[in-house]
C-alpha cells in the first residue's frame, strides 16, 4: 500500500509562490517570470510563473497539449523565450545553450526515451558523468595517468548511481536491449550522473504498472533526499502526482490556471472544468 | 554585349539545372532522401536517345519520348528494389545505398555503351541572331528555357490540382497521416521517381544538346550542381528549385567568364556552401525545427 | 569489475595491434626473401595509405556518425604539403627517413588546419546537407591545388595561384639550381619517391594508436552520444560542435599523413587523383567493413584493394561489382528482417529480453 510520505509545509515567498518551509531560508532554485514562447501567431506559453525551492518536489500538470514539455524544454533552452525570465539558483539564464544550462545544474528526461541505444547502459551514465570527470581527448589518446583515474573513478559512480534503481548488475547491457521500465529509470541515472541541483522528469511514470509507479515514487522521494535536490515532473498520473508533489503547478493552453498544494489543486473547479470540461447544466 | 552573351548562356544552362533539380528537390520533399542516381539516369537518358535518334533514325521528339519512357522505367526500379527497403533505416544507410546506385549505373553504362565519348546530336540545331548578329542565342537554349517554363508551370499545377499531386503533397509532410486517409504511400512514392526521372531523360536530351559529348560520367556533375540548385533554392520547393537553377546556372556562366573557367565550379559550390550556413532552408524554402 | 571491462575493450584492441604486427612481419619477410613480385610490391605503400584513410574516414562516418564525402580533399592537402616539404628539405636534410617523417607530420598538420576550418561551418549542418557540403569542399579543394604553381631554389620557396589559367612554371623565375615541385594542373612532377613500407606500417599502428584509444575514453564515448542521439548529448552536457570538430580534425590530420606518404610514392601525381571517386573509394572499404569495425576497415581495404589485381580479368567489372555489393550490404543490414535474422547469428553483447517502447 501506498506509504504516506511526510511531505514539508509550504510556506509563502515574496513573489506570492509557496515553496517547502525548510527550503525557505535559501535561494528557490527556479524562478520563472512571465515565461512565455510564440510559435508563429500561437502563444504555446504564456506569462508563465513558478517558483521552486531548493529540495521541492514539484508538480507540472494539465491537459494534452497544455504546453508541460515546452515549458521543460524553455527551461533547458531548446527552445530560446520569446518573452521572460529563468532565474537559476538566484541566476540568470539568458542567452545560455542547452548544453550550458545542464552545466549550470539543471537536467532532465524525454517524454520519448532518449538513450544512446548503442552504447551499454554503463557507458549511458558514464556519458552522464561527462563533466564530473573530465580530462582532455590528449591525455585519452595518449593514457597519461589521469585516463587511468579518472576512468576508475567514472566506473565507480556509475555503478553507485545505476545502484539506486538496483540495476548496477545490467551495466553490460546494451542499453537499447532494455525493457521499458528499465529504460525510463537508467534516463533518469544518468540524468542524476550530471550532478543538477534541479532534475525535470518528463512522465517518469507512462507506461508503468501500479506497482511500478509505486516503487517510482520511492525512488523519487529517496533521489530528493539523498542528493538534497529540487525536482520537477510532468506526470498524467495523478496518484503520483498527488503522493509526492509538495507543489503543484496547472496548465491549460499554455497558461497557468491553478497553483498550489495538491488538496488545494483537487478541490480547485477551475482545474477539474480544464480535465473534465464544463458541467453539464440541468 | 559579353555580359549579355554569358547572362543568356547562363540562363540556359540554369534551366537545365532546374529541370534536373525539379527531379531532386520532388523526391526529398516527399521520400526525405537525397537520389545520388539522379544525375546518372539523366545519363542513361541522354544514352537512349542519342541511341533512338542515332541507331534508329528516329526523329529527336520520339527519341526523347523512348527515353522518357525507359528512365521513368529505371526510376521505379531503382525505388522499389534500392530505396523502399531502406525507408525505416537511417539517412546514412540510404545515401549510400543511394551511392551505389549511382555507380552502378555508371559502371554499367561503362560496360554496355564503352568509355569513348558518343557525339550526340543536338535536339534542334541553328541560333537566332539578335543585335544585328552581335549576340547569338542557340535555339537549342530557347527550347531549354521554354521546356523548363512549362514543366515548372505544369508541376505546380499538378501538385496543387490534381488528386496525385496533393497525395504527394500529403506524404511529403506526414506519411503516417497521408496513409492513415488512405493514400498508397508507396504508390506515391513510385509516381514521384517516375516523374522525376521523366525530366530527368528531358534533360539528358537537353544537357547534350549543349556539350555534345556524352559519357558514362556525364551526368555526375550536373547531377551535384543541380542538387546544389535545388538547396539554394529551397530543397522540397517548386518554384525554388527553378529559382535556385536559373540562379546557379547565371552564377556559374558569370565565374565562367569573368574570374576563371578553372575555379568555376568552386565557385559554385562555394555559393552552396554560403547560402547553407547563411539561410539553411534555402532562399524559398521553410525551416522545419526538430520536435524534442 | 573494472578490469574485466577494461580488459574486454582492450583484447579486441591488442588482438588488431597484434595482427597488423602480424602482417607486417609477414611481409617484410616475403620481401626480404625476394618473394613478391614487382606489382606486389608496388602496392605495399598505398594500401598503408588507403588503411589509413578507411581508418580516419571510419571516425567520422562510424563513430561520429557523419557522412564525409570529401575525405581524399584531406588526403590531397597532405599529399602537396608532404611533397612541397620533402622536396624543399632534399638539400637540406640528407635523410631520407627523417624527411619523410618531417613531410608526414607536415601533412598531418595542414590537413588538419584544412579540417578545422571546414569543420567549423561543416558540422553544424547534419546529415545529408553535411554530406553534399564535404563533397562540395572536396571538389573545391581539388580545384584549387590544380591552380598552384610551386617551386624551390636557393633563395627559398616561391608559389604561385593561378587562378585565370595563363601563368606557367616558367613564371617561377627559379634560380639555377632551382626544382620545380608543382606543375599547375600537371601536379607534382619529378618527387624523390622516399616512402616506405616500413613507415606505413608504423603510420597505420599511430592511427591504430589514436582511434582506438580515442574511442574508448571519454572524448569517444561524447563522440559516439552525439551519434547515438544529439539531443539527449545536449541535454547532458555535451558541447556537440566541439566534439564533431575533435573527431572530424582529428580523422582529416590522419588522412593527411597518409596523403603524405602516398604523395611520397609516386614521381608524378595530379590532384585530380583525389576526386569524388576516391572518396567514395575509401567510403565503400569503410562500409563493408562495418561502421564503427577498426579492424573490418583494415581487412575490408586489403581485400578489396588486392583482390581487382589479384583478378586483372574482372578489372572492368570491378567498379560494377563494388556498387552491387555495397547496395546489397546496405540492404542486409539494414532491412528490419534481415537485421533480426543476422542479430541471431552474430554474437554480442548481453542482451536483455525482448521489450522495446
Amino acid at each position: 500500500m501506498a506509504k504516506e510520505f511526510s511531505k514539508g509545509k509550504m510556506v509563502p515567498v515574496p513573489s506570492a509562490a509557496i515553496i517547502p518551509e525548510r527550503d525557505l531560508d535559501k535561494t528557490p532554485i527556479l524562478e520563472c517570470r512571465h515565461l512565455g514562447i510564440d510559435f508563429g501567431g500561437l502563444k504555446a506559453v504564456d506569462d508563465f510563473n513558478l517558483t521552486i525551492g531548493r529540495t521541492e518536489i514539484a508538480g507540472l500538470i494539465g491537459p494534452n497539449g497544455a504546453g508541460k514539455t515546452t515549458v521543460f524544454n524553455l527551461l533547458t533552452k531548446v527552445y530560446q523565450p520569446s518573452r521572460g525570465i529563468i532565474m537559476l539558483d538566484g541566476m540568470d539564464t539568458a542567452g545560455k545553450t542547452t548544453e550550458q544550462i545542464n552545466r549550470m545544474g539543471i537536467a532532465r528526461t524525454f517524454q520519448n526515451i532518449r538513450l544512446f541505444s548503442n552504447l551499454s547502459v554503463e557507458d549511458n551514465v558514464k556519458i552522464g558523468l561527462h563533466n564530473q570527470e573530465p580530462y582532455s581527448a590528449l591525455t585519452g589518446i595518449l593514457r597519461l595517468p589521469k585516463y587511468w583515474r579518472q576512468e576508475k573513478a567514472a566506473h565507480e559512480r556509475a555503478l553507485e548511481l545505476l545502484s539506486i534503481f538496483d540495476m548496477q548488475d545490467m551495466a553490460e547491457h546494451t542499453a537499447g536491449s532494455l525493457p521499458y521500465g528499465a529504460q525510463r529509470r537508467l534516463e533518469i541515472v544518468r540524468a542524476l550522473a550530471t550532478n543538477p541541483s534541479l532534475l525535470l522528469l518528463d512522465e517518469p511514470a507512462a507506461g508503468m504498472n501500479p506497482s511500478e509507479t509505486e516503487e517510482l515514487m520511492q525512488n523519487i522521494v529517496k533521489i530528493r533526499d539523498t542528493f538534497q535536490i529540487a525536482v520537477m515532473l510532468i506526470e498524467h498520473d495523478m496518484r503520483l502526482v498527488m503522493g509526492i508533489c509538495e507543489g503543484i503547478c496547472v496548465l491549460n493552453f499554455g497558461r497557468v490556471i491553478a497553483k498550489g498544494t495538491s488538496e488545494e489543486i483537487q478541490a480547485n473547479p477551475v482545474v477539474i472544468e480544464a480535465y473534465l470540461g464544463k458541467k453539464k447544466e440541468g | 554585349m559579353k555580359f549579355l552573351a554569358y547572362l543568356v548562356s547562363g540562363i540556359s544552362l540554369g534551366s537545365v539545372y532546374a529541370i534536373i533539380a525539379l527531379g531532386y528537390t520532388m523526391v526529398y520533399g516527399i521520400a526525405k532522401m537525397l537520389n545520388f542516381a539522379h544525375g546518372d539516369v539523366i545519363m542513361v537518358g541522354g544514352y537512349i536517345s542519342f541511341l533512338a535518334a542515332t541507331n534508329l533514325g528516329l526523329p529527336a521528339v520520339v527519341s526523347v519520348l523512348i527515353a522518357m519512357a525507359v528512365c521513368t522505367v529505371l526510376g521505379i526500379v531503382i525505388e522499389g528494389l534500392a530505396y523502399r527497403p531502406l525507408r525505416a533505416a537511417p539517412k546514412l544507410a540510404v545515401l549510400i545505398t543511394a551511392i551505389g546506385v549511382s555507380y552502378f549505373l555508371q559502371n554499367s553504362a561503362l560496360l554496355i555503351w564503352g568509355a569513348n565519348p558518343k557525339s550526340y546530336t543536338p535536339v534542334v540545331s541553328g541560333t537566332l541572331k539578335l543585335f544585328g548578329g552581335q549576340l547569338s542565342v542557340s535555339y537549342v537554349s530557347l527550347l531549354t528555357v521554354a521546356a523548363c517554363i512549362v514543366i515548372m508551370i505544369a508541376l505546380t499545377l499538378f501538385t496543387g490540382r490534381t488528386k496525385m499531386g496533393k497525395a504527394m503533397r500529403a506524404c511529403s509532410e506526414d506519411q503516417g497521416a497521408a496513409q492513415l486517409m488512405g493514400i498508397n504511400v508507396n504508390r506515391t512514392i513510385s509516381m514521384t521517381f517516375a516523374i522525376g526521372s521523366a525530366l530527368a531523360a528531358i534533360a539528358g536530351a537537353l544537357l547534350c544538346s549543349f556539350s555534345p559529348t556524352l559519357m558514362p560520367t556525364t551526368g555526375s556533375m550536373p547531377g551535384i550542381k543541380a542538387f546544389t540548385a535545388a538547396v539554394f533554392g529551397g530543397i522540397g520547393s517548386i518554384p525554388g528549385a527553378f529559382l535556385g537553377g536559373i540562379l546557379l546556372g547565371v552564377i556559374e556562366s558569370l565565374a565562367k567568364g569573368y574570374i576563371s573557367t578553372q575555379l568555376s565550379n568552386s565557385i559554385v559550390f562555394a555559393v552552396l556552401i554560403i547560402i547553407l550556413l547563411v539561410r539553411p532552408a534555402g532562399l524559398l524554402g521553410k525551416y522545419v525545427p526538430e520536435k524534442v | 569489475m573494472k578490469i574485466k571491462n577494461v580488459a574486454r575493450s582492450a583484447r579486441t584492441d591488442m588482438f588488431t595491434y597484434l595482427g597488423v604486427v602480424a602482417a607486417f612481419i609477414i611481409i617484410s619477410l616475403l620481401r626480404g626473401g625476394g618473394m613478391l613480385n614487382r606489382s606486389q610490391l608496388g602496392m605495399l605503400v598505398p594500401i598503408c595509405c588507403y588503411i589509413v584513410m578507411a581508418v580516419s574516414l571510419n571516425l567520422t562516418v562510424g563513430i561520429l556518425g557523419e557522412l564525409s564525402l570529401g575525405h581524399a580533399g584531406f588526403m590531397s592537402v597532405g599529399a602537396f604539403t608532404g611533397i612541397i616539404t620533402a622536396m624543399s628539405l632534399a638539400n637540406v636534410i640528407p635523410s631520407a627517413p627523417v624527411r619523410l617523417a618531417i613531410a608526414i607530420v607536415v601533412g598531418a598538420v595542414f590537413a588538419a588546419i584544412v579540417g578545422f576550418l571546414v569543420g567549423i561551418p561543416v558540422l553544424r549542418l547534419r546529415g545529408d546537407y553535411l554530406a553534399i557540403v564535404t563533397l562540395a569542399f572536396g571538389e573545391i579543394l581539388k580545384e584549387l591545388i590544380t591552380c598552384l604553381i610551386v617551386g624551390a631554389d636557393s633563395k627559398g620557396l616561391h608559389i604561385i595561384f593561378n587562378v585565370t589559367g595563363s601563368k606557367t612554371a616558367n613564371d617561377l623565375k627559379l634560380l639555377e639550381g632551382g626544382r620545380i615541385i608543382i606543375k599547375g594542373a600537371q601536379g607534382a612532377t619529378g618527387t624523390q619517391t622516399i616512402a616506405t613500407f616500413t613507415a606505413g606500417f608504423i603510420l597505420i599502428m599511430i592511427t591504430l594508436l589514436v582511434v582506438q584509444n580515442m574511442v574508448r575514453s571519454r572524448t569517444g564515448r561524447a563522440v559516439m552520444a552525439i551519434r547515438d542521439n544529439r539531443i539527449a548529448a545536449e541535454s547532458v552536457g555535451i558541447n556537440i560542435t566541439k566534439y564533431k570538430l575533435i573527431a572530424f580534425v582529428t580523422s582529416a590530420a590522419m588522412a593527411g599523413a597518409a596523403g603524405a606518404l602516398f604523395g611520397l610514392n609516386y614521381s608524378n601525381l595530379a590532384a585530380a587523383k583525389f576526386d569524388f571517386n576516391t572518396s567514395i573509394l575509401v567510403l565503400v572499404f569503410v562500409v563493408l567493413g562495418g561502421l564503427g569495425n577498426i579492424w573490418g576497415s583494415i581487412i575490408a581495404t586489403v581485400v578489396l584493394y588486392i583482390l581487382p589485381e589479384a583478378l586483372r580479368s574482372f578489372a572492368t567489372y570491378r567498379m560494377l561489382i563494388y556498387a552491387i555489393v555495397l547496395i546489397l550490404v546496405m540492404l542486409a543490414t539494414n532491412n528490419a528482417q534481415l537485421k533480426t535474422l543476422l542479430g541471431k547469428l552474430v554474437p554480442g553483447r548481453k542482451k536483455e529480453g525482448e521489450e522495446n517502447g
